[in-house]
This record gives C-alpha cells, structure tokens and sequence, in this order.
C-alpha cells in the first residue's frame, strides 16, 4: 500500500545572490511518522523548514503539502498547520504564560489558565513556572516552552529543528517520549533535524541523509546502519564516533 | 541692528576660528564654510521672504513650502534607503502634516492667512517632520534587523506582518518621539525657545511671545506623532513580501 505523503518536494531549488543552498531536493515526508534528518552543518536543513513553513519560498521546483501546491495556501493557515520549533528557543518579552498565548493571541483567541497548565506539564514544566520572566529561564526550559507554544496552534504537521541540543540528557528524553506520545495519539506528521544519529535512530522510523544542499541518502531509518552512499558512510562514521 | 553691529558679530566667528589653530582643531575650513553658507542661506531666504510678503501671492506661498517639502525629502531620504518607495512616502507625510496643521490653524483662525505667518510656521513644522522622520527611519531599520528572529517567530506562529512588525514599530514611535516631549517638560527652565527669544530681542511683549511659543511647541508635538506614525505604517509593509515573508 502506497502510504500518503504530509510534504512532498520536487525538485525543490533555493538559492540566494550568493550560494544555492537547496539543489533540486526531490522526495516525500510520509504522513503520521517521525522522519530524522540529518547532516553536516551548512547541509540546509533548517532552510528546507523554512521552505516547508513558508518562511521562505523556493527559487525553483514545487512543494505540496498534503498534496495540494504550497502557493495555493494562504501563508497564515499554512504556518498553523505546518508548525516549527525553532532551534534558538526565542522568548518575546514577558511571562511565560504571555509566551504560551502568543500563537492564541494572533488568531483573537485567549490561552485558558487550565489550558496553559495542561500544555506546561505536558512538556514536563512545573505550572510555577507560568508566571515567571520568560528571559531568565534556562536553554532547556526555553526549548520546552518554544514546543509547547507550538503545540498550542494544533499543527498536523511538526518541523522540529535541533531541539533537543541545548538540553541534558534526561529533559532530552523526556522531549523525545513526549514527541513519539504526539505523533502516536494524535497521528501528527514530525520532522526532526537532529545532530544526534542515537536519537534519530531512537525516534524516527525514517531518514533523510542531508549533504551539500541535497539528499544524499533516504529510506528507513535502518539504512542509517548499512549506508550505501560513500560521503553518508563518512558522516555516519565520523558522528558515530 | 545695524550693518556695523552685524559685522561686529563676526567676533563670534573669529573665536573659534582662532581657538580651532591654537588647538589644532582642524576646523577653520568648515567653520569659515558653515558661516558663509549661512549668511549666503539666511540673506537669500530674507529677500526671498520679504519679495512673497510684499507680492501676497498665494502661488509664492505654495512654492516657498513646496521648496521646503522638497529639501526635508532631499534630507530624510538617504535615511530610509532600505525602505522601497521612501521619496513618495516621505512627501505624502509631509503633505499631510503640513495639511492637517494649516488646516487647523488657517481654519479655525488661530493665525492669519498671510505669507508672513504660514511660512515661518510652516518651516518649523515641516524642519522638525523631518528632523522626526531620520530619527524614525533610524530606529525603525536598527529595531528591525535587531528583532529578526521575534519577527519570524511571529510569523511561523502564524502572525501576519503587521503583528510581527508591531513591537518593532510601536518602540520606533516611541523612541523617535520622546526626545520632543522630553525637551518640552524642562522648555523655559533651561534655555529660552530661540522664536520667543527673537521675538523677545526685537520688541515684542513676552507675554505674546510666550502664546507663540506655546502655539509652536503643541503644533511639534502633533508633528512628531503625526510624522512617526504615519511614516512606520507606510514604510513597515514594505519589510515584507507578498507570501507574508521578512525581505532581506
């Protein structure tokens, strides 16, 4: 059975007057899994997301979401229903529960006190922390309430863009359990930039080896065990160490 | 005053020029520069304005501020480089806030309809627009690039432009606004308004002077709100494109 695709790109090209980030990138995020992606730095995997969000558009190819063409959407619903966690965790200022509301407040609606509770303990924050300067807390803290902001917009589709990198091993878990409970109960499609070949073969049942502004590899997430392409090996290698 | 007593004041000019070279200061070249454009500039002006006064012609008037809009554009510009389309924009805020202050000056009687009262006033207004209008453009580029990141988040939230931009927008309001307000709460303490003071010299009673001045400051004060205000929502559109993305 041909399983569906939440994003599926065609030879997808990005360049700016300087370099060509994104090489013709054809492929197809499958719908309701965690697909890794990983690679060198410089690869451009956080401007695939950029693209995937609409933060950016692509110089060439097309890119369609759930099978309809990314230009047909109108940016505001596009970016709810393709949500991205960013890998710098930016806090505006104000409180944490002024954070949390963000994405309500920009569609006219109000975040619930019971609701804000719900989502700070769901990414494994004390309801104490609500009412705290959003500035004065942690790398890790920031990330757990950059996803939950996230959650808040419901999106069907999750980029998430190194998200783990600033945290110590047990929060990482923790976001790593809380990510697969999310795709598991609700069936949202996740992507997941990560660093971390361990993680990516710990959560992902698919993956994306991303060299040089192209994929240089793809399958299951097994692959990543027996790579046949040379510079994949290396990387493989060299991260593995 | 005299011919002689203007040219005794050249004293003033002769002191920094002679401190300048003990100093070695290396400002004698525009120290001499600054005080021949200025008495070139201000004469030009005077019998420019004493030829409109004696004429009471409407069409000078509209000339005279048309030449002001056109040099505050000239000045402001170069600010805004990085905003598209800042010309028309910087002129369509200084049409309207010379508009909207005549407006209400010439139609509710405040000041006369005469040369002698709508250019001086108009100068004032339209030097401190622009005055306004760099300080905006300044902050409004700086709080951009300084709040890319918040700016995206907002959008990736689903944000449109206008809720990304506004935190950006509201403090550039503000910062560029505040130095008038400032400057109008200690106005009479520290130094004297240079109008009241050369209304003082040349014989008018202070009291008169005073409801002038007065006259002045509130009508800054319309300016600089008017002039930022106006200025940051035709100018922060143009930070975007038309798929809601932050241009470069």
């Amino acid at each position: 059975m041909i399983q569906q695709a939440a994003i599926t790109l065609q030879e997808v090209v990005y360049e700016t007057e300087e370099n060509k980030i994104i090489c013709g990138i054809t492929g197809r995020f499958t719908k309701g899994k965690i697909t890794a992606i990983i690679g060198p730095s410089g690869a451009g995997k956080t401007t695939l997301f950029r693209l995937c969000n609409g933060l950016l558009s692509p110089s060439g190819g097309n890119i369609l979401i759930n099978g309809k063409e990314i230009l047909t959407f109108d940016p505001v619903s596009l970016r709810r229903h393709v949500g991205i966690v960013l890998q710098q965790a930016t806090m505006l200022e104000g409180s944490v529960r002024d954070n949390l509301a963000l994405p309500l407040q920009l569609d006219g609606k109000e975040l619930t006190d019971d609701e804000a509770q719900r989502m700070i303990q769901l990414v494994g924050l004390d309801p104490d922390i609500l009412d705290r300067n959003s500035r004065d807390l942690s790398g890790g803290q920031k990330q757990k309430v950059s996803i939950a902001r996230t959650l808040l917009n419901e999106p069907e589709i999750l980029l998430l863009d190194e998200i783990t990198s600033s945290l110590d091993r047990v929060s990482r878990q923790d976001i790593e359990k809380l990510i697969e409970w999310i795709n598991r109960e609700t069936g949202t499609t996740v992507i997941w930039i990560t660093h971390n070949l361990e993680q990516a073969k710990s959560v992902a049942e698919e993956v994306w080896v991303m060299i040089d502004g192209r994929i240089a590899e793809a399958g299951p997430i097994e692959m990543l065990d027996h790579p046949e392409n040379d510079d994949v090996k290396h990387f493989v290698m060299e991260e593995g160490k | 005053m005299s011919a002689l007593a203007l040219i005794l004041t050249l004293i003033f000019v002769l002191i920094p020029l002679f401190l300048s070279k003990t100093l070695q200061l290396g400002l004698e070249k525009d120290t001499l520069i600054a005080t021949v454009r200025s008495i070139i500039q201000l004469f030009a002006v005077g019998y420019v304005l004493q030829f409109i006064f004696d004429s009471e012609n409407i069409l000078y008037i509209f000339l005279m501020v048309a030449l002001m809009i056109g040099a505050a554009v000239q000045n402001a510009r170069k600010k805004g480089a990085s905003i598209r389309g800042i010309t028309w924009k910087l002129v369509l805020t200084f049409v309207v806030i010379e508009v909207l202050t005549q407006g209400i000056l010439l139609g509710l009687h405040i000041t006369p309809a005469t040369a002698q009262y709508i250019i001086p006033l108009s100068g004032m207004v339209i030097g401190n627009s622009m005055v306004l209008g760099i300080l905006f453009l300044n902050r409004f580029t700086s709080e951009v690039s300084s709040r890319r990141e918040e700016t995206e988040l907002i959008l990736s939230l689903g944000g449109t432009p206008k809720q990304a931009i506004q935190h950006s927008l509201l403090a550039s309001i503000k910062a560029s606004t505040i130095p008038t307000i400032e400057s109008q709460k200690t106005i009479g303490l520290v130094q004297l308004p240079g109008m009241m003071s050369g209304q003082i010299i040349a014989g008018a009673d202070p009291l008169q002077a005073v409801m002038f001045q007065l006259l002045i400051l509130f009508l800054l004060l319309t300016t600089a709100i008017v002039t930022s205000t106006m200025l940051g929502f035709l100018s922060y559109p143009t930070k975007f494109n038309e798929r809601m993305q932050v241009i470069d």
